[in-house]
């Protein structure tokens, strides 16, 4: 079934953010993704972040930097994100891993060129850490809005990635051609 | 145009081509721990396709905590063994038979020049040293491996990395390829596949090679891939005889994987190794990397020796003959777990283990373990980790813990010292 996108905004201002961060190893020990909810993004260490906070709890939308997911493949990462009601990471780049892990997922992982992702950084920041974000997939628009004003900007996913959206993830789509 | 290894693999596995661009290859191997599938076949069976492709191409091991130290992790592996049974994969190992997956698979002969292998598992990359393309998946990709036995990708580019020159006394593979992550960067690699050529990766054993292929995914590549030669075809020998009539028809065939001289490449670089020392990491990403020499006098409460990159029986014996005779600090806790139960036997068998349990060291069995801080080493808040894994991010180890990379001979001297130290200048710091 295909998700939802978009809303409430947290920025994670830093590269490179793994997903050992994301979601420790210790709690890959869970059969369910419902069991990992509590854990989102517990050992990210970074200034003003607090993973038990209402900012992460209330977010429907990551908007992060470079290389974002890399390491383990675990597909914990986007699922602690899923069972938390994220579905959109907005980056300037991502792993490998990560980012086909998002669409097999049904998930989007956009990626926008640094100076966008610095534009929607300074708006967020503005706007008092109060920012939403509305994803058009159809014209693949993101447009974020907060009390200081409003960015409009294109993306580009791949038509792969976009039937896997469109499909609810990859199971689907493979389990119907092959 | 030529084209590279891994292109050739690609254009041998075209399944289907449903985008410009993405690529659905055919697999050759699909690879299980109990981590990262147990939830694949619950989704499975959720969705009433509790199937598998092929039980012959699907092998899988219980490795990341085992024997299983509670009730989650022993319903993880149960999940693995009743399903492995349920398909008839008679490729499973269980406790006493178990090792590290990325050790463990290809000392059984299961990866080939040519395969297309994925796991759930981002360290698939290692298998790539037999001349295969082997990369890690999420636990969806792994689900319709088993279901399907395809997976889709992006074609990657491929960056060739000529290693010229040669080793110095003391330098080995986990020097080399620390050293040119620390070049790339973490994302350097991303969506690339790292070819490695030149005298250096040619005179490397198949060990060595797979601690080289080991860390590509640290510089975010896909696998890394290093040519057939007559080397891959001696340490597969055994599982490939009765294919063959002999070791040069062996090779003729598997050459028909290396690159093309003319192969198309988006990057190209020249390392000169001669002049490279001992690397360590420094901070909390891969490519924070600098020699041993100016991390030297750092203090380590724990050094672990072990694991997919540096766990197999060359990286023991480097070990051992630095603690050979020593004993390691007082205020330091030396952990070795050999990779596999064939690599212990072999260290049982050349002394090796003694020479570890005399200096000190505890040995555990083969087990991914503390690499990961899930168990048999997990460090505690503000403690420093001397190890020869892949993985130095914050809280890798243990929450609050920092994990300086470097090799087996380095965390030896490292372990003898109590802090860190380049290993040829051993004798020289009078240490017991």
């Amino acid at each position: 079934m295909k998700k939802t996108f978009g809303g409430p905004v947290i920025t994670l201002d830093r590269a490179d953010i793994n997903t050992d961060e994301i979601i420790p190893a210790k709690y890959l020990t869970e059969a369910t993704k419902e069991a990992l909810k509590p854990y989102c993004l517990e050992d990210l260490i970074l200034e003003g972040f607090d993973p038990n906070g209402e900012k992460l709890a209330n977010a429907r939308v990551i908007v992060s930097r470079a290389n974002f997911g890399c390491g383990s493949s675990r597909e914990h990462a986007p699922w602690v994100l899923e069972v938390n009601g994220i579905h959109t990471v907005i980056a300037e780049s991502y792993a490998r891993i990560f980012r086909q892990n998002m669409f097999n997922c049904g998930m989007l992982a956009i990626e926008l060129a640094k100076d966008e992702i610095d534009q929607l950084m300074e708006l967020e920041k503005a706007s008092g850490g109060a920012m939403d974000i509305s994803v058009d997939l159809n014209e693949k628009t993101i447009t974020a809005a907060g009390s200081a004003g409003e960015k409009s900007f294109t993306f580009q996913i791949s038509p792969f990635d976009q039937a896997l959206v469109e499909a609810g993830g990859w199971v689907e789509y493979a389990d119907a051609r092959y | 145009m030529g084209q590279t290894t891994a292109e050739k693999i690609f254009a041998a596995h075209l399944r289907d081509e449903p985008f410009p661009g993405t690529k659905v290859l055919d697999l050759d191997r699909v690879l299980c721990h109990e981590i990262t599938t147990p939830i694949a076949i619950a989704d499975l069976q959720w969705r009433n396709k509790d199937r598998v492709f092929d039980p012959d191409k699907i092998k899988a091991v219980i490795d990341h905590v085992t024997p299983s130290k509670d009730s989650k992790t022993a319903l993880q592996a149960k999940m693995l063994r009743d399903w492995a049974r349920r398909h008839h994969i008679k490729d499973f190992f269980d406790v006493g038979r178990n090792g590290v997956c990325h050790a463990l698979f290809p000392e059984k002969g299961y990866i080939r020049p040519g395969f297309t292998a994925i796991m759930g598992d981002s360290h698939t990359c290692t298998h790539g040293a037999f001349g295969a393309f082997a990369a890690g998946v999420g636990t969806t990709d792994l689900e319709v491996g088993i279901l399907k036995g395809v997976c889709a990708f992006r074609e990657p580019n491929t960056i060739r990395i000529n290693l010229t020159g040669s080793l110095g006394q003391g330098v080995v593979a986990k020097d080399v390829i620390l050293f040119v992550i620390g070049q790339l960067g973490v994302n350097g690699a991303t969506d690339c596949v790292l070819e490695f050529h030149g005298p250096v990766v040619e005179a490397m054993s198949m060990d060595a090679r797979m601690t080289l292929c080991n860390m590509a995914i640290e510089a975010g590549g896909t696998c890394g891939i290093c040519q057939p030669d007559m080397t891959t075809v001696a340490y597969l020998w055994p599982f490939i005889e009765k294919e063959f009539s002999s070791r040069e028809e062996a090779l003729d065939a598997f050459r028909r994987w290396c690159a093309d001289s003319d192969a198309d490449y988006c990057q190209v670089l020249d390392f000169d190794i001669s002049g490279l020392t001992p690397q360590v990491t420094y901070d909390y990403k891969p490519d924070c990397v600098k020699p041993v020499a100016e991390m030297a006098g750092t203090p380590v409460d724990q050094v672990y020796i072990g694991t997919c990159t540096n766990g197999r029986i060359e990286d023991l014996r480097q070990a051992a003959a630095v603690l050979q005779g020593r004993t390691i600090a007082d205020t330091v806790r030396g952990i070795v777990s050999p990779a596999t139960p064939d690599i212990f036997k072999q260290a049982l068998a050349e002394g090796i283990i003694q020479t570890f349990m005399d200096a000190g060291f505890c040995v555990t069995n083969p087990t991914c373990g503390a690499c990961l801080g899930m168990s048999n080493g997990v460090l505690a808040e503000g403690e420093v980790c001397a190890s020869t894994s892949n993985r130095n991010f914050s809280g890798r180890m243990g929450k609050g813990g920092m994990v300086h990379l470097m090799s087996p001979a380095t965390a030896a001297a490292t372990a003898v010292a109590g802090v860190i130290l380049d290993h040829r200048t051993l004798e020289e710091a009078k240490v017991s």
